[in-house]
This record gives C-alpha cells, sequence and structure tokens, in this order.
C-alpha cells in the first residue's frame, strides 16, 4: 500500500514540476502532511540538506523520504516516479524539436525565449544570492561568503576557470576559513 | 564507435554533471557546457540554450530534462535512460548515505562549514552563466529587454515561470519573424 503512495506521490509531484525546483516544495510538503511520512520540523531538515547535496531538489527529496518511510524500495520507487514524467515528456518533445527546430517560426519564437532564459537564470542568482549571502543579522551580509562568491564569478567569467575545481575549492576554502 | 563504449562514456560524463551540480538546474550550465559543448562536441553552445529552454518548459526538474534530452538526441530512448541514470545516481547514492547518517550530518561543524563555502561558490556559478548566457542570447534591444523582463517578472514571483517562457516565445515570434528573421 505505502509503496503505491510513494509512486502515486512523486509522480504527481514530478509532473507538476515546472520550471523549477522550489515550485514544488509546496506540493511535497501537502503529500508529506498528507500521509504523515514526516513531521514539519524534519521537512525543513530536509530541504536544507538537499540543498546542499548535488542533485535537483525534487529528486533529492524524493530518495530521502522514499528511503524513510519504505527502505531503499522507497527510495528508489520515489525516485523512479519523480523523474518519470520528465522521460515521458520530454522524449516526446524531443521527437517534434528534430523536425521542427529548423524552421523559421521556431527560430523566431527560440530568439524570444533565450534571453527570457538569460533572465530567469540572473533572478535565480539573485534568489540563491539572497539566501546565502544573509548574515548573522537580518539585511546584513555575510561578508566572507559574499567575498568568495565574488572571486568565483570573477574566476568563472574572465579567466573561464574549471567550475568544478571552483565547487571544490570553495568548500576547502569554507572548511578553513568561515 | 562500439555502443557499449559509447553508453558508458554517456552515463561517465553525465555522472560528472550530476556529482557536481549543487544549488538547482542553472548551476549545471557551466558543468554542462563544459562536458557537452567543450569536451565531447555533442551539442553546439547556442543549441545547448535552446535545449535548457525546452528543458524548463516541460514538467520535471531542469537537470533531469536537460539529461534526458540530450540523451535522446544521441541514442534515442536507450540514451535518454543512460543520461538519466547517469545524472542521478550520484544524488541517490550521496542521500542515502545521509540519510543513514542524518543525526551526524546535522550536527557536523566541519560539514556545515565546507557547504557554507560551497554555497557562496554557487551564487558566483549561477551569476557567471548568467554572463555566458546573456552574452549569447542578447543580440539587440528587444532581446535586453526580454531578458530584464524575465529577471523582474520572476524575482518578485509575479507570474509562474512557465507563462514567462511563453509569453517570451510568443513575443519572439511576433516580432522576429516581423522581421524576416532566419539563422545566419
Amino acid at each position: 500500500m505505502i509503496h503505491g503512495q510513494l509512486f502515486a506521490s512523486f509522480f504527481k509531484i514530478g509532473l507538476f514540476t515546472i520550471g523549477g525546483g522550489y515550485a514544488m516544495l509546496a506540493l511535497i510538503q501537502e503529500e508529506i502532511v498528507r500521509y504523515g511520512w514526516m513531521t514539519p520540523q524534519e521537512f525543513v531538515d530536509i530541504v536544507g540538506i538537499a540543498e546542499m547535496t548535488p542533485g535537483p531538489l525534487a529528486v533529492n527529496a524524493a530518495t530521502f523520504i522514499g528511503y524513510r518511510t519504505a527502505g531503499i524500495t522507497g527510495a528508489l520507487l520515489a525516485t523512479a516516479a519523480v523523474v518519470l514524467p520528465s522521460l515521458i515528456s520530454v522524449i516526446i518533445v524531443s521527437r517534434f524539436w528534430e523536425r521542427y527546430k529548423t524552421s523559421p517560426g521556431v527560430q523566431a519564437t527560440f530568439a524570444g525565449i533565450r534571453p527570457i532564459v538569460a533572465g530567469l537564470i540572473g533572478a535565480a542568482a539573485f534568489l540563491v544570492g539572497s539566501a546565502s549571502l544573509q548574515g548573522a543579522k537580518l539585511g546584513a551580509v555575510h561578508i566572507p561568503t559574499l567575498v568568495l562568491a565574488i572571486i568565483a564569478f570573477l574566476g568563472l567569467v574572465l579567466r573561464e576557470w574549471d567550475p568544478i575545481k571552483v565547487l571544490l575549492a570553495s568548500a576547502l576554502l569554507g572548511l578553513i576559513f568561515f | 564507435m562500439d555502443k557499449k563504449t559509447s553508453w558508458w562514456t554517456l552515463f561517465l560524463a553525465f555522472f560528472r554533471i550530476g556529482l557536481f551540480t549543487f544549488g538547482g538546474g542553472f548551476a549545471m550550465f557551466p558543468l554542462i557546457e563544459k562536458e557537452i559543448v567543450n569536451n565531447y562536441g555533442w551539442a553546439e553552445k547556442e543549441e545547448l540554450l535552446d535545449i535548457f529552454a525546452l528543458a524548463q518548459s516541460v514538467p520535471g526538474a531542469i537537470g533531469v530534462n536537460t539529461a534526458v534530452f540530450i540523451g535522446t538526441r544521441l541514442y534515442g530512448m536507450p540514451g535518454a535512460l543512460v543520461a538519466l541514470l547517469g545524472v542521478i545516481t550520484p544524488s541517490i547514492l550521496i542521500i542515502l548515505i545521509i540519510a543513514q547518517f542524518f543525526l551526524e550530518f546535522q550536527t557536523n561543524p566541519y560539514l556545515a562549514k565546507a557547504f557554507a563555502g560551497v554555497r557562496a561558490a554557487v551564487v558566483g556559478l549561477i551569476a557567471a552563466a548568467t554572463v555566458r548566457v546573456g552574452k549569447n542570447a542578447i543580440t539587440d534591444r528587444f532581446a535586453l529587454a526580454l531578458a530584464l523582463g524575465a529577471l523582474a517578472l520572476s524575482s518578485l514571483k509575479v507570474i509562474p515561470v512557465i507563462w514567462i517562457i511563453f509569453l517570451g516565445g510568443l513575443s519572439g515570434y511576433f516580432y522576429y519573424t516581423k522581421r524576416g528573421f532566419g539563422r545566419k
């Protein structure tokens, strides 16, 4: 019974996550409350961990909650459920994509969408930035974090540093200096 | 190039991408660019932008969608599955380990500091991606207006992202076809 519930819930979550993982948090919380899988406090902790570990928020949440409710089977089931809508819709869309991507109408449309994507990524930078750079007092900025972020930014843009090396170095620097 | 080697290469490439993508799908862009465009030449940079845009317009996490798109282009359905497995396996493994040691993880000060460093880098990463994507995508004043509009609308959470993308596409369609747009 619980396996079915897990699968159904996370399939729904995967289906309605469009445009970003944060939109889906409200949905996951809904499902958790409905089935009583964990306490609200535990949920907040999960989100914190899911943000710190690699991988999409949705997938991390599915794996964790699946594991806690039904062990490894639950973890695999929930994770499979949450990515299945992606798999299906992307395969469908990519059929059309190959055929129509050279038509002028499609080209024009994407000429409009590309700058939108740039803007959205910029917005994500603001959102993540404001969350990560917060200092001890409200409205204050944690200077070391800001400095590290700026260094990373400049290195990536001006010197084409390898993103993976930047992440690893930052973890080390955080460990030493923060 | 025999199929088995290619699948393993595909899996590994996305395993690396999945392993180092912190902070959400957008942070994945520079990593994907490095692996897919620079290392393996599986797509052009501009195609990557389009794939990214598409990946945000269909259900599911951006990271997963992007992986599946690229995998499908390369090897159809099996490619989609291999890329998908590659990109989510690292996080599954890591989360399972963490779930086992949940309590210790929450209270370890060293891990907290290391992750604080990572978060800072993620901000820089996403900001850098903005610049790179912007340089490529913003070719005229209309595009700039679209980008700024999207930035404002999504930051203020005024309308859902999918609508922003839809409106952008619609505007692009009408604006650029009127000007006789075509690929250079």
